[in-house]
């Protein structure tokens, strides 16, 4: 099997927003056979690692296999949330994008399926 | 019973589209329009210009959007849903009635649901043990009894419903769930049971697509951003909703936007935490049940959504005064414009440490560079300009104030090419935090009175 190393952003969309001090990021595979390789390779220690000195805290995933999508909390991430925090992004509203820069390993032949 | 109802989104926040509830009520049928005003920093904002002037405290916008829509309202029989009365839903009210009297409309009925402000019973519920503990935290709440700003409980769609049934063609709510307003109208025209917990799943469900606004018709759309036809002219989502619990979300013709299976998906995701557990007051809804299918240009089937009973708390959101903080920006031009951006945070930040001011933090964040991705954020080989974005939090406003005299002097003190200040010097806000905790369903009574002018 041919391994083709990519961004997260050519299989994958999402979106993100703010629970208290925790980012919530929705990922969702752009066809059902992308799906498995989120399950595989999105791990929560994988996404915990990528946010790193983002993520002060834990990483949270969840699935929703009937939407093709994960949903991870990443706690102690928006310098103490909505309506206290210095950032520019005090809402995570671009952690959706920051997710999409990941890069995964894929079956190659997966991608011109 | 009706064998299906058409529900408009109106408004997302406060602040989204001024004309975008006229749009839905003028641009093609609709039986209700709903419109969200409300995010946790709505309150308090509402509370202060509340402690301002007594007869304030609502979504000022609102009068003036209904004043607009009322003769359309009037003669299609559209009925109007919103939370954003904030924590002056009567002041609101009598707002609406002075813009019918105006246009000569009588026999208005307007609805308002109150109950929610406990600001005024803390103390009492405390003496009944009713703690009102940091949900999250768990911390007592005695930390900041003396600095709570705004005490709200989260009513969900129950007495949205009885306000319908007597009548009222508007309803005007206080701190009411987002996804209450979507899910009243469902219940009432079609007679669900307030334990049918699939049905009210399917509506709170259907509610949170639409409270949003645009968000889950083409806007803010990561899958495909420059597939969405005309965002200038974007139509809001209308959710045509039926007795069985399927829904469909859909948009008016002829107007710009997206509705696909992708756009609402992403809105499906959007502020949730436990897929399998979104609470309501309503019901909890399970989103891993949610099924979806295109069934036609900007049309997406939404159902089997499954849904379980309702817990016996509300939530409620209070807000206190956490301290001050500033922020304001420099930009640094080429050449070395992120090295010149760097010296002139280091310069800053020795000149703060030298006049011995305390701040709870100090962050600095260079825009056009890593403000959103951190330290994901690649070097480019040559970077053009730079924005120096600093902030700072504290307890003491005199020394937050200090930072701001502190930030213009960089420009013939620090390093060159700087320009960018011409909004002058940053001033002291007040910091608003949020205390989520829980109560008692059996301690929080909803009241709804509907008159009519």
């Amino acid at each position: 099997m041919a391994t083709k190393r990519i961004r997260l952003i050519e299989i994958a969309h999402a979106r993100s927003g703010d629970k208290g001090d925790a980012g919530n990021v929705g990922v969702i595979a752009r066809d059902e056979r992308f799906y498995p390789v989120l399950l595989e390779q999105l791990t929560a220690d994988a996404v915990k690692r990528h946010f790193e000195g983002i993520c002060f805290g834990s990483v949270d995933r969840y699935e929703l296999p009937n939407l093709g999508a994960l949903n991870f909390i990443l706690h102690n991430t928006l310098g103490g949330g909505g309506t206290v925090s210095l950032k520019n992004d005090a809402q995570g509203k671009t952690l959706s994008s920051a997710i999409l820069r990941m890069e995964i390993d894929i079956d190659a032949t997966l991608l011109n399926a | 019973m009706n064998t299906s109802i058409r529900i408009a989104s109106g408004q997302g926040f406060w602040g989204d589209l001024i004309d975008a509830p006229y749009h839905q009520v003028t641009r093609g049928p609709i039986d209700y329009l709903m419109m969200d005003f409300l995010a946790e920093v709505t309150m308090s904002i509402m509370q202060k210009q509340k402690l301002r002037d007594p007869a304030l405290g609502y979504a000022r916008d609102l009068p003036a959007q209904i004043g607009r829509m009322l003769p359309h309202l009037v003669e299609k029989n559209v009925k109007v849903i919103t939370n954003g009365g904030g924590v002056n839903p009567l002041a609101c009210r009598d707002a609406i009635f002075r813009e019918a009297e105006r246009q000569g409309i009588t026999g208005l009925k307007v609805g308002v649901v109150v109950g929610d402000d406990i600001l005024d019973r803390i103390d009492a519920l405390r003496a009944e043990d009713i703690e009102l503990r940091n949900m999250e935290s768990g911390e007592s709440l005695a930390r900041i009894r003396d600095r709570i700003v705004s005490a709200n409980v989260y009513f969900g769609a129950f007495p949205i419903v009885e306000a319908l049934r007597q009548g009222a063609q508007i309803i005007i709510t206080g701190r009411t769930t987002d996804t209450g307003l979507t899910l009243a109208p469902m219940i009432h025209e079609f007679g669900w049971a307030a334990d049918d917990w699939d049905r009210l799943a399917a509506g709170t469900v259907a509610g949170h697509i639409l409270e949003c606004g645009g968000q889950s018709s083409g806007g803010n759309f990561l899958g495909d951003w420059k597939s969405v036809p005309d965002l200038a002219h974007i139509g809001f989502p209308i959710a045509e909703a039926h007795p069985d619990g399927t829904v469909f979300i859909t948009k008016h013709e002829n107007t710009g936007g997206l509705v696909s299976v992708a756009t609402v998906k992403e809105q499906l995701l959007y502020e949730i935490g436990d897929p399998r557990e979104y609470i309501t007051p309503d019901c909890i809804a399970d989103f891993t049940s949610i099924r979806l299918k295109q069934e036609g240009e900007n049309r997406v089937r939404v159902s089997d959504v499954r849904g379980r009973p309702d817990t016996p708390f509300y939530k409620v959101s209070a807000s206190y005064h956490d301290g001050y903080a500033a922020s304001g920006t420099l930009t640094y031009a080429w050449p070395d414009a992120l090295e010149k951006a760097r010296a002139a945070d280091a310069i800053l930040r020795t000149r703060l440490a030298d006049l011995g001011l305390h701040f709870d933090e100090i962050r600095s964040e260079y825009v056009g560079h890593d403000s959103c991705l951190g330290p994901l954020a690649t070097m480019p080989e040559e970077i053009n300009e730079v924005v120096l974005r600093v902030g700072v939090r504290g307890k003491d406003k005199a020394h937050v104030a200090r930072f701001g005299q502190e930030l213009a002097p960089l420009i013939l003190t620090g390093p060159p090419s700087v320009t960018g200040f011409a909004g002058g010097r940053p001033k002291p806000s007040d910091v608003i935090a949020y205390w989520p905790a829980l109560i008692p369903k059996t301690a929080v009574t909803p009241q709804v009175i509907v008159e009519e002018n």
